[in-house]
């Protein structure tokens, strides 16, 4: 099943291929992958969705939790999340069907970013579904090209960020996250 | 202001905070300003022959104490050399911190002279790793590592330094703090989760334990055998948890698994309380899963949470450190005791006769011969000489598993095993590593002879540092398990299992200056033995025994712990 990770990371060198690598050497498959700074510029939010067996899902969040670099890695499969994702899509147009591309193109919200004699770029978001429909229903125009964003996603439920508490040096006893 | 130092003596600095006494080592290019550094330094460096036995030795050293062991090599193929000992120790959450050379910063990524890429290529092989290319972060990032490697489920870090940073003039700040904030350890345990357990251990009619490395990492000893007094439970260790209670403790029964006794496991399979304790549910202790413990409610205790329901779901998790956990256990179990030690005390006397019953059906029992050394007779003879005392240093393969089934460990930490990557070559290095730990100690390297091959150049080490490390040579002429395999499952089509040209061991450890006696009856073994232990430095006995033995009880892969294979076949008459 595809399963959706959000991950909020240190934004150090070596950060991204901890995660791609973990998820490639438990033998999971990424579907898709976003990744950028946060409104603090130390840290990254990555979404991901994999593709894994439904049992496999906590122990996949479990793993990315101990990457030393992961803050916090969430599920957001199950829970309230807004998922949305992107399409950038160029669409050849003869003169006689330019208005119905735009009449499509205005059902399913898309954006005309750029326009020539020979065609339109257009810009959708949705979620994947729509946004799969609305590629079918261009593709029916003629030849199109296509590049998708990969998901991103926000939660709606405010998690609490439990994050490790400084350790003194030659203190013995070891972090206790509460 | 105090006076500027080189960076290399900076990292060296650090680790005499960390309380460093010994790295195991191997200098190169990029690292000769480190080397000019310890040329001075009171730290001692143990020059090995090859990069991957400074990992094996730092391993051993850590297994041997529970301190942090430290390896070091250059850039290039010194890094890459490094890897097996890395995934070696990671596998078994064994403390290491590797320190690598690196080419110079403004090198990096243009394939200079021995550059590869140390910090990519031990990603996946390490706990956690750095790249440091600015001297401001490396005192801070070297106790970093430090920390990441003994603290949670230890492991292997590797910490890589370019060449300039080891070179570059700073004065060392004492590093007062390490921040990690995405490093969360949970080492308590739930109060209510610990209660339940012991309300549930009290409640089981066959409670039985099952205790692995997560025991030693934990220094767990003195709790475990507090609780399985308490409940005077049968009690097994993993591969990896053997010492964890002692062998001579009454209730322990011995190591279940692959090739455990019978009544280990059918211990495990008739149990209805199962207690893992610092375990992983490894396969080569399961078999196969769904045959696995199936009558039994599972109590999981590990410091990983990523353990907990891996591969066997838990009836009643706990993360923690088994040292705490279980000392809190103790006190829930003994405030239970009076009321609830009643219940189910006919059922549990039952139980153990049933235990005792398999003990006496299939006993380990080990096998002599007149004409020849059995393998199980050469470790019942070690074991006698041991007393469950000496250290024991394996390699990987039939003697290991030998030595695990007949070897007695009254403590822990004296038993040295790559239980899970199973890195043949590893039993002489490890040995060194224990023996630079514990310099008074009786300390055995037990290697296959397909093993001991890989690590001969050690002989080296051995001989130049003067340790007084007993190598005994489990000679069969053959990649035993290998073979044993073939033989089982392959119709017994041995392909490139015979060693050939195995050199004479006398005049290999000669050529070295050490002492070397190959034997060949049994009368000779036990005067050898004794003959070894005498010898105040290293010796080398090549032990030539039967060879075509097979390591029973097996339970074949993917097969279902209560059907072992208890013996080799026997011939049919023909009529």
């Amino acid at each position: 099943m595809l399963m959706t990770i959000s991950i909020l990371m240190e934004n150090k060198p070596g950060a991204l291929m901890r995660v791609t690598g973990l998820i490639s050497q438990r033998g999971y498959n990424i579907e898709s992958l976003t990744v950028a700074r946060t409104l603090d510029p130390m840290l990254s939010r990555m979404t991901i969705t994999v593709d894994v067996d439904s049992r496999q899902r906590s122990q996949v969040i479990k793993q990315m939790n101990k990457l030393v670099n992961v803050l916090q890695a969430s599920d957001l499969t199950e829970s309230p999340a807004v998922l949305r994702e992107m399409v950038l899509l160029r669409v050849r147009a003869t003169m006689e069907n330019r208005t119905a591309i735009l009449k499509e193109a205005e059902i399913f919200a898309g954006r005309v970013v750029d326009s020539s004699v020979d065609g339109f770029a257009i810009e959708a978001t949705g979620d994947p579904e729509k946004l799969e429909e609305f590629i079918a229903v261009m593709e029916a125009y003629g030849e199109i090209e296509v590049t998708r964003s990969g998901m991103v996603a926000v939660s709606l439920e405010s998690k609490k960020l439990r994050l490790a508490p400084p350790v003194s040096k030659h203190h013995d006893e070891s972090v206790e996250a509460k | 202001m105090s006076t500027l130092i080189s960076g290399a003596r900076v990292l060296l600095e650090c680790l005499s905070r960390e309380g460093v006494e010994v790295i195991f080592g191997y200098p190169g290019g990029v690292t000769l300003p480190l080397y000019d550094a310890i040329y001075d330094n009171p730290i001692k460096h143990v020059l090995v022959r090859h990069e991957e036995n400074a990992a094996f030795s730092a391993a051993g050293y850590a297994r041997a104490t529970g301190r942090t062991g430290v390896c070091c090599a250059t850039s290039g193929p010194g890094a890459t050399n490094l890897t097996t000992g890395l995934v070696d120790a990671m596998m078994d959450s064994i403390p290491i911190v590797a320190l690598t050379g690196q080419v110079l910063s403004k090198l990096i990524g243009t394939d200079a002279f021995q550059e590869a890429d140390t910090f990519g290529i031990t990603r996946p092989c390490t706990k956690h790793n750095f790249l440091v290319k600015d001297i401001k972060d490396l005192a801070q990032t070297v106790h970093e590592a430090f920390y990441i490697a003994s603290t949670g489920r230890p492991g292997p870090v590797l910490v890589d330094i370019t060449k300039d940073v080891l070179m570059a003039m700073s004065h060392y700040t004492p590093v007062t703090e390490i921040h990690l904030p995405g490093y969360k350890v949970v080492t308590d345990g739930h109060a209510g989760q610990i209660r339940r357990a012991a309300q549930m251990m009290w409640e089981a009619s066959r409670p039985y334990v099952y205790a692995g490395g997560g025991i030693l990492a934990a220094g767990a000893t003195p709790e475990l055998t507090e609780l399985v007094d308490t409940l005077d439970a049968p009690a097994v260790c993993t591969l990896m948890g053997l010492g964890g209670l002692s062998s001579s403790h009454p209730n322990f029964v011995s190591m279940p698994g692959m090739h455990g006794s019978y009544a280990a496991n059918m211990g495990m399979y008739e149990c209805d309380l199962l207690i893992a304790l610092g375990v992983r549910f490894d396969d080569r202790v399961t078999g196969r899963l769904a045959a696995f413990a199936p009558h039994a409610k599972v109590i999981h205790l590990d410091i990983d949470p990523a353990e907990i329901g891996k591969i066997r779901t838990a009836d009643l998790p706990i993360v923690g450190d088994a040292k705490k956990v279980l000392s809190k256990l103790n006190k829930n179990l003994k405030e239970m005791e009076a009321e609830m030690a009643p219940l189910h005390s006919e059922d549990r006397k039952a139980w153990w006769k049933q235990i005792r019953a398999w003990k006496e059906e299939h006993p380990l029992a080990p096998s002599f011969s007149t004409d020849e050394i059995k393998p199980q007779h050469l470790m019942y003879e070690i074991d006698k000489l041991s007393g469950g005392e000496a250290i024991v240093s394996v390699d990987v393969g039939q003697h290991q598993m030998w030595a695990a089934q007949f070897i007695r460990f009254n403590q822990p930490r004296t038993w040295i095993c790559s239980g899970g990557l199973g890195s043949m070559g590893f039993g002489l290095p490890a040995a060194i590593g224990a023996q630079m730990a514990h310099p008074d100690k009786l300390v055995f390297a037990i290697c296959g002879d397909g093993g001991f091959q890989m690590a001969i150049p050690e002989l080296a080490t051995l001989a130049n540092q003067g340790l007084p490390v007993k190598v005994v040579v489990m000679n069969n002429g053959y990649l035993g398990m290998v073979r044993q395999w073939q033989d089982l499952f392959y119709n017994n089509r041995l392909s490139s299992v015979e060693i050939c040209s195995f050199p004479n061991i006398e005049m290999l450890a000669g050529a070295y200056g050490i002492k070397g006696r190959i034997i060949r009856s049994p009368l000779e073994l036990v005067p050898a033995l004794k003959e070894m232990i005498a010898e105040p430095g290293p010796y080398v006995l090549d032990v030539r025994v039967t060879q075509f033995e097979n390591v029973y009880p097996m339970v074949p892969a993917g097969g279902a712990i209560n059907e072992m294979v208890l013996a080799p076949p026997q011939p049919v008459a023909v009529p």
